[in-house]
């Protein structure tokens, strides 16, 4: 097949890449340059778009031989991943930018240019295995369970997982690194990305702050008393107990925790852990990557977060929105979050959660 | 297959004369500077060289500075001239819209650093600098103005500038002229013109890479940006690279590029390319232009994809516009003359050189319509 390798200049692209090389296909690394203003130099682990970064991604391209470019996607990805980012804290949700990106960017505004230029698909490096199967292209769980990404690959269509290649899915981080330096790539030892990659002071409040202004606002309790202060509603997360300020204590000395953040009032609800707890959850936008689930109860797993637990569950479809019943309570789950299905390793389908009970 | 090569404006193959006369000067010892017979030999290389380089340029021999690059030979002129006039109360240093970043950036940095005024000369929709404006502004303001500094071709379009007129308009005042693209390829002179400097690189005429020229009248005395040895009227230290500036000079006075042959395959290119694509935009298409360099905006697509596509086809050619991090911005030149940051994008520079073929624009053309298709399919994706 003729593929795009996207390269980001780390370890994990780079022997994807190469493993597609060796797997016989034709090969063109692309780095995207996803920062208007990109940085120098990295900064510890953070950021995957500097300048340093691309010089990586091109080195790594010499050293397996294939043809490489880069390629500009800086306007797609503001007005795709970070502007959504923004618009969805604003309205008091927690986003995850890394799934959007996915969604918009890699396996969207990446696959088409390539289809629409020859090309058959995009090889990543993202830990997730895909399967043939008698239904078609599946995606699944890796084997390294600390490394699986299909959480955050859960937004790609059929069509999409029909041009994406995973070629990392069957190997744990550990056995990469050490094929990369086999290999030769440099980047054998560049130590992994983690936060969010634009960034890159890793100070999401602040950067949330810089942008959506810190409009202080009252932090209140179930009844609707106010009990303390906070500096811009949007930089608490559903669960949170630490960093609240707050002045008037429970009567019981019990700890509370952000239960709601309200946008439009500019409020921050708190209470207790047990109002805390929710056992179901409503997910907006579906999207499936295998057949459409159905309004039939199903059992499977529900993962609501990028390397949180599957937790058993019932779930089914009702024509809009999908249903997730968990079987034992869970604390703390922020709507804007994906809900990702899973039938065992394999990835089902997600929605971004918009409601929880 | 091997590639075709269609970017000798960004470089051009070393000529063989060149290769051979560098790589005896290779195995020649000595040090110019030095006063011993060895010493004595390679300095006599050198001023043969400088002797030829002025007489292909016009100029005399002395005014031959050699530097590491055209870049290198732009930055001594500007700054150079710049600090010597403003030691005289001038502060403004005019430059045309379209420059190459080697006299923009000094420029900038100018302003940045030294608190000069930087005033760009705008071009017409067709490439060639506004003479009208400069007339006008030095009509107001010639007595503050430090230098001026256009190229004698525009490295994107091909587009020749009135370098004789705006010499005239300038008066007393210093003329710099980037000559990087034209030398070789057009009728230069250095002393018909006027100029107070020009700049000349050896790798686009078929010479080396990592030697350049200034040209600097005789008596002009500048601030060095490099200090050392004194060499090179003590403008610019070091020492000599003589196996590169031999080589410079054999592949000029080789007279190896025939301009007529290289129009009459750019004219066949370009009518080709209109009856293939009807829709494409030749640019700079009314002025009159370089030989070699062909650019072309081609709607609704993007260069990047478009380099990508003809790379693969084993076509290279380029966007033409600055590289920062790898990413393409929409060229400045292009802004200038009138395009939008879309149609900008969507232009990829052609540029033909000595050793350039029928055949090997025949092959262009036989892949070119399928890679603007895909091209526009990836841009509406």
């Amino acid at each position: 097949m003729k593929l795009i390798a996207a390269m980001s200049g780390g370890v994990d692209s780079a022997v994807a890449a190469a493993r597609a090389v060796e797997a016989g296909h034709e090969v063109i690394g692309v780095h995207l340059a996803l920062s208007a203003n990109p940085q120098k130099y990295r900064s510890g682990a953070r950021g995957c778009c500097t300048i340093e970064d691309s010089h990586d991604a091109r080195r790594a391209a010499d050293v397996i031989g294939i043809p490489f470019y880069i390629w500009d996607m800086a306007e797609e990805f503001h007005d795709g991943v970070v502007e959504d980012f923004l618009a969805e804290y604003a309205q008091g949700r927690t986003p995850n930018p890394c799934l959007r990106c996915n969604e918009k960017i890699k396996f969207a505004a990446v696959l088409d240019r390539a289809r629409a230029m020859g090309f058959d698909g995009v090889v990543t490096g993202h830990y997730a295995r895909t399967q043939i199967t008698p239904e078609g292209k599946t995606l699944h769980r890796a084997i390294d369970i600390s490394k699986d990404q299909s959480y955050v690959l859960s937004v790609l269509t059929v069509e999409q997982i029909a041009g994406a290649i995973f070629p990392l899915g069957d190997t744990t981080k550990v056995d990469i690194r050490k094929e990369a330096a086999e290999r030769g790539l440099a980047v054998a030892e560049k130590p992994d990305s983690h936060d969010i990659c634009f960034v890159p002071s890793g100070d999401n409040a602040g950067w949330l702050r810089d942008r959506l202004g810190s409009e202080t606002g009252p932090i209140v309790d179930q009844s609707g008393t106010k009990i303390g202060e906070h500096k811009g509603a949007y930089t608490y997360t559903i669960g949170q107990r630490k960093g609240l300020g707050l002045t008037v204590p429970t009567v019981d000395g019990s700890p509370r925790f952000v239960l709601k953040i309200e946008p439009v009032s500019n409020t921050v609800v708190v209470g207790s852990r047990e109002e805390l707890a929710i056992t179901s959850m409503k997910g907006e936008r579906p999207v499936w990557c295998g057949a459409a689930v159905t309004s039939t109860p199903t059992r499977g797993f529900v993962q609501i977060r990028a390397h949180g637990q599957a937790l058993p569950c019932t779930y089914f479809f009702d024509g809009t929105n999908l249903h997730a019943q968990l079987d034992e309570a869970l604390l703390g789950l922020a709507t804007g979050q994906a809900m990702v299905i899973y039938d065992g390793d394999r990835v089902v389908g997600s929605a971004t959660i918009c409601e929880t009970n | 297959m091997s590639s075709i090569y269609l970017d000798h404006a960004a470089t051009t193959p070393m000529l063989d004369c060149a290769i051979d006369a560098m790589t005896t000067a290779l195995s020649k010892l000595g040090n110019p500077s030095s006063l011993h017979t060895p010493g004595r030999s390679v300095r006599k290389d050198i001023e043969e060289a400088r002797e030829v380089i002025g007489r292909e340029v016009g100029s005399l021999a002395s005014e031959i500075i050699f530097t590491g690059s055209g870049t290198e030979a732009n930055n001594i002129a500007l700054k150079g001239l710049f600090w010597k006039r403003r030691a005289e109360g001038r502060n403004v240093v005019l430059i045309s819209a379209i420059e190459h970043h080697a006299i923009i950036d000094p420029a900038q940095w100018l302003a940045t650093h030294e608190k000069a005024e930087v005033i760009e000369i705008p071009v017409t929709n067709d490439g060639v600098i506004d003479c009208a404006f400069v007339e006008e502004f030095l009509s107001k303001r010639a007595d503050e103005v430090a230098l001026i500094a256009v190229m004698h071709s525009n490295n994107e379009t091909g587009v020749l500038q009135p370098i004789s007129t705006l010499v005239n308009l300038a008066g007393d005042i210093p003329v710099h002229c980037d000559a990087v693209q034209s030398f070789g390829k057009v009728p230069l002179s250095f002393s018909e013109l006027g100029l107070t400097s020009l700049t000349l690189s050896a790798h686009k005429i078929g010479g080396p890479l990592g030697i350049g020229a200034l040209v600097l009248k005789r008596g002009i005395e500048i601030p060095a940006l490099l200090h050392g040895g004194g060499q090179e009227r003590e403008i610019r230290s070091g020492t000599l690279n003589t196996p590169s500036i031999v080589a410079f000079a054999t592949a000029i006075a080789s007279h190896q590029y025939l301009s007529d042959a290289v129009t009459k395959l750019r004219d066949y290119f370009i009518s080709s390319v209109h009856v293939l694509l009807p829709d494409a935009i030749l640019n700079g298409a009314k002025s009159a232009r370089l030989p070699g360099i062909v650019n072309f905006t081609f709607p609704g697509t993007q260069s990047d994809t478009l380099l990508l596509l003809m790379d693969s086809a084993n076509v290279s050619c380029s966007t033409g516009s600055a590289c920062s991090a790898g990413v393409h911005e929409a060229s400045h030149v292009l802004l200038a003359m009138g395009h939008t940051e879309k149609t900008a994008q969507s232009s990829l520079r052609f540029s033909l050189g000595a050793s350039t073929t029928q055949s090997d624009i025949d092959y262009v053309l036989s892949v070119l319509p399928d890679v603007i298709a895909r091209g526009r399919a990836a841009n509406l994706s």
